[in-house]
C-alpha cells in the first residue's frame, strides 16, 4: 500500500488521536495534579477528570474510525497486499483488546447499562493492563524501528 | 432565636396528618427483584438527631475500618501530597471520616415565617449511575445489582479520584493502609477511600442496613426504588414538602423528604470538608455520555471513508490507460 494522501492523513489522525489517548488515559489516573502537570500553562484542564474522559472518548472515536477504515481498506485493496509483521500482529491484538475493554467501560458508564460488578471491574483492570502492554511493546518497536507492515511481496 | 424543635415544628402546621401515618411505616424490605434497585427513604420530619444511627453504623462496620501502619511512607512530592490520618480521631462524629460513614447534619432557620430545626442523616447517596464507579481507574468502586455503591478496600489506592468526581465529595481517605503500600508508596497512591456501603452484607441476606434497623423514630426505610419514590411523592404531596435525591446526579438511591425546601436547608446547614451540601445536582456523567454517540458512529465513518476511497481509486483506474487493478 503506497503512502498516498489519504493514507498519510489517516496515519496523522491515528498518531494525533493516540497522543491524546495516552495523555488523557494517564490523566484518568489521579497523577497530573500530584505532579503539577496541571500547573503547566495550557494544561490546567488535565486535573479535571471530566475533561479528561471526554477527550479520551473523542480520541477513542478517532482511533475506532481509523481502525475501521484501515481494516476495510485492506480488505478492498486489490492485488498483492502488505502483510502484518509479527510485532505488528502483537500490537494489533493488544490494540484490539484495549479498544474492546474501553468500549465495555464506555457502555458501563451509560445510565441505561448495568454490567455485572465483577465484569465491570475486570474490564477496567484489563483496559489498564492491555494499555500498558500495548504502550510498552509499541515503545520497544519504536526503539527497534520495527514496522507494523511488511510491504507487499517481501 | 428561640429554635422550635422538630415536634413543635410539626405542631406548627407545616406537617400535619401525614406524620402520624408515616410514623407507622416499617423499615421496609431489603429484597429486590432481579434487576431492581433498592433505595432508602429518609423522612426528615421524623429525625430527632439522636445519633443512634451514627453509633450503630460505627459499631456494625467497625471491622471494616482502617488500621493503618505507621510511620506512613514519605509521599512525593511532599509539597503536594498530604497524609490523611483519622486513626487518632476516630471519635469524630460530626462529619464524614474513614471511621464515620454517617453523620447528622443540622439545619435551623425560618421558613414561611416559622422557625424550624431539622436534623439530616448524611452519607453516600448511592447514585444510580455513580461517577465514582464509572471513573475509578482501578475498578475499586463497584455497584452491586441492587444499587449499592461500595469501595473495595483491597483494590483502592487512595488516589481520591472518587472524591473529586463525586458531586457531594463523600469518600474519605485514610493514609497508611491498603494496596499502595505494596506498589510504589512513595510515588503513587495514598491509602484507601472509605464511605457508606449501605451494609451490603446485611442487605445481601435480606436484612436492612444497621442505621435503619436501630432508628427509634423509623426515619428511614428501604425498598424497591419505584416504591420508595412513590411513597416519597405521597408524603411530599400530603405535607406540601420537598424531595431530594430522586433526580440529583441523574437519580440516586437515597430519597429525602422534607417539609422545608432543600435550597433553604442547604443555605443554613453547616457545609465543608466531610459535610456535604444539599444543592441541586446535574447528571455528572451527562457530558461524557454525549460522546458515546460519537464513538458509536466512528466505525461507520471509517467504513464510509474506506468505501469512498475504493470507488475513487476504481474510477481512477478506469480513467487511467493501462491494466486496471494494479496495486496502488
Amino acid at each position: 500500500m503506497a503512502q498516498d494522501g489519504t493514507i498519510r492523513l489517516v496515519r496523522m489522525i491515528y498518531l494525533a488521536a493516540m497522543a491524546v489517548m495516552v495523555l488523557t488515559g494517564f490523566g484518568n489516573l489521579p497523577i497530573y495534579k500530584r505532579y503539577y502537570l496541571n500547573e503547566v500553562p495550557g494544561f490546567g484542564w488535565t486535573a479535571d477528570f471530566y475533561a479528561n474522559i471526554q477527550l479520551h472518548y473523542l480520541a477513542g472515536a478517532a482511533v475506532l474510525a481509523v481502525t475501521a477504515f484501515l481494516a476495510l481498506n485492506h480488505l478492498l485493496t486489490r492485488g498483492r497486499k502488505p502483510r502484518l509483521t509479527k510485532t505488528g500482529l502483537v500490537r494489533l491484538v493488544a490494540l484490539a483488546a484495549v479498544l474492546l475493554s474501553g468500549l465495555m467501560m464506555l457502555l458501563k458508564n451509560l445510565p441505561s447499562v448495568r454490567l455485572d460488578p465483577g465484569l465491570a471491574q475486570a474490564m477496567t483492570l484489563s483496559h489498564l493492563g492491555t494499555v500498558m502492554v500495548f504502550l510498552f511493546f509499541s515503545l520497544g518497536c519504536l526503539i527497534a524501528r520495527a514496522r507494523w507492515l511488511r510491504p507487499a511481496g517481501k | 432565636m428561640a429554635v422550635i424543635s422538630r415536634r413543635s415544628f410539626l405542631k406548627a402546621g407545616l406537617a400535619t396528618a401525614g406524620a402520624a401515618a408515616a410514623a407507622a411505616v416499617p423499615a421496609g424490605r431489603a429484597k429486590a427483584a432481579p434487576g431492581e434497585e433498592l433505595a432508602t427513604l429518609i423522612d426528615l420530619r421524623k429525625c430527632i438527631g439522636c445519633e443512634a444511627c451514627v453509633e450503630e453504623c460505627r459499631m456494625v462496620n467497625e471491622d471494616k475500618f482502617p488500621e493503618p501502619k505507621k510511620p506512613f511512607p514519605v509521599m512525593h512530592p511532599t509539597s503536594r501530597v498530604k497524609t490523611a490520618d483519622w486513626s487518632e480521631k476516630r471519635e469524630v462524629m460530626d462529619r464524614l471520616t474513614p471511621y464515620n460513614w454517617l453523620f447528622i447534619q443540622r439545619a435551623e432557620g425560618t421558613y414561611e415565617g416559622k422557625e424550624y430545626s431539622l436534623t439530616i442523616p448524611r452519607r453516600c447517596m448511592h447514585c444510580q449511575n455513580p461517577p465514582c464507579v464509572n471513573l475509578c481507574p482501578f475498578g475499586a468502586a463497584t455497584q452491586t445489582h441492587n444499587g449499592i455503591v461500595k469501595i473495595d478496600d483491597d483494590l483502592c489506592l487512595g488516589g481520591a479520584k472518587c472524591k473529586s468526581v463525586c458531586p457531594w465529595h463523600i469518600p474519605e481517605r485514610q493514609t497508611g493502609v491498603g494496596l499502595y503500600q505494596s506498589l510504589m508508596p512513595n510515588f503513587a497512591g495514598n491509602g484507601v477511600m472509605y464511605k457508606c456501603d449501605r451494609c451490603y452484607q446485611r442487605v445481601a441476606q435480606g436484612e436492612v442496613p444497621a442505621c435503619i434497623e436501630i432508628c427509634p423514630e423509623n426515619v428511614q426505610k428501604i425498598g424497591p426504588r419505584r416504591e420508595i419514590v412513590r411513597e416519597a411523592h405521597e408524603i411530599a404531596k400530603e405535607i406540601g414538602g420537598f424531595i431530594y435525591g430522586e433526580k440529583e446526579n441523574g437519580g440516586t438511591n437515597t430519597i429525602y423528604v422534607s417539609p422545608v425546601p432543600f435550597e433553604e436547608l442547604n443555605r443554613v446547614a453547616e457545609k465543608g470538608p466531610g459535610k456535604p451540601h444539599l444543592k441541586r445536582v446535574d447528571d455528572a456523567m451527562a457530558d461524557p455520555n454525549r460522546w458515546a454517540a460519537a464513538v458509536a458512529l466512528a466505525p461507520v465513518a471509517g467504513v464510509l471513508g474506506a468505501v469512498g476511497r475504493f470507488f475513487k481509486l476504481a474510477k481512477g483506474d478506469q480513467d487511467r490507460p493501462g491494466p486496471a487493478g494494479e496495486e496502488e
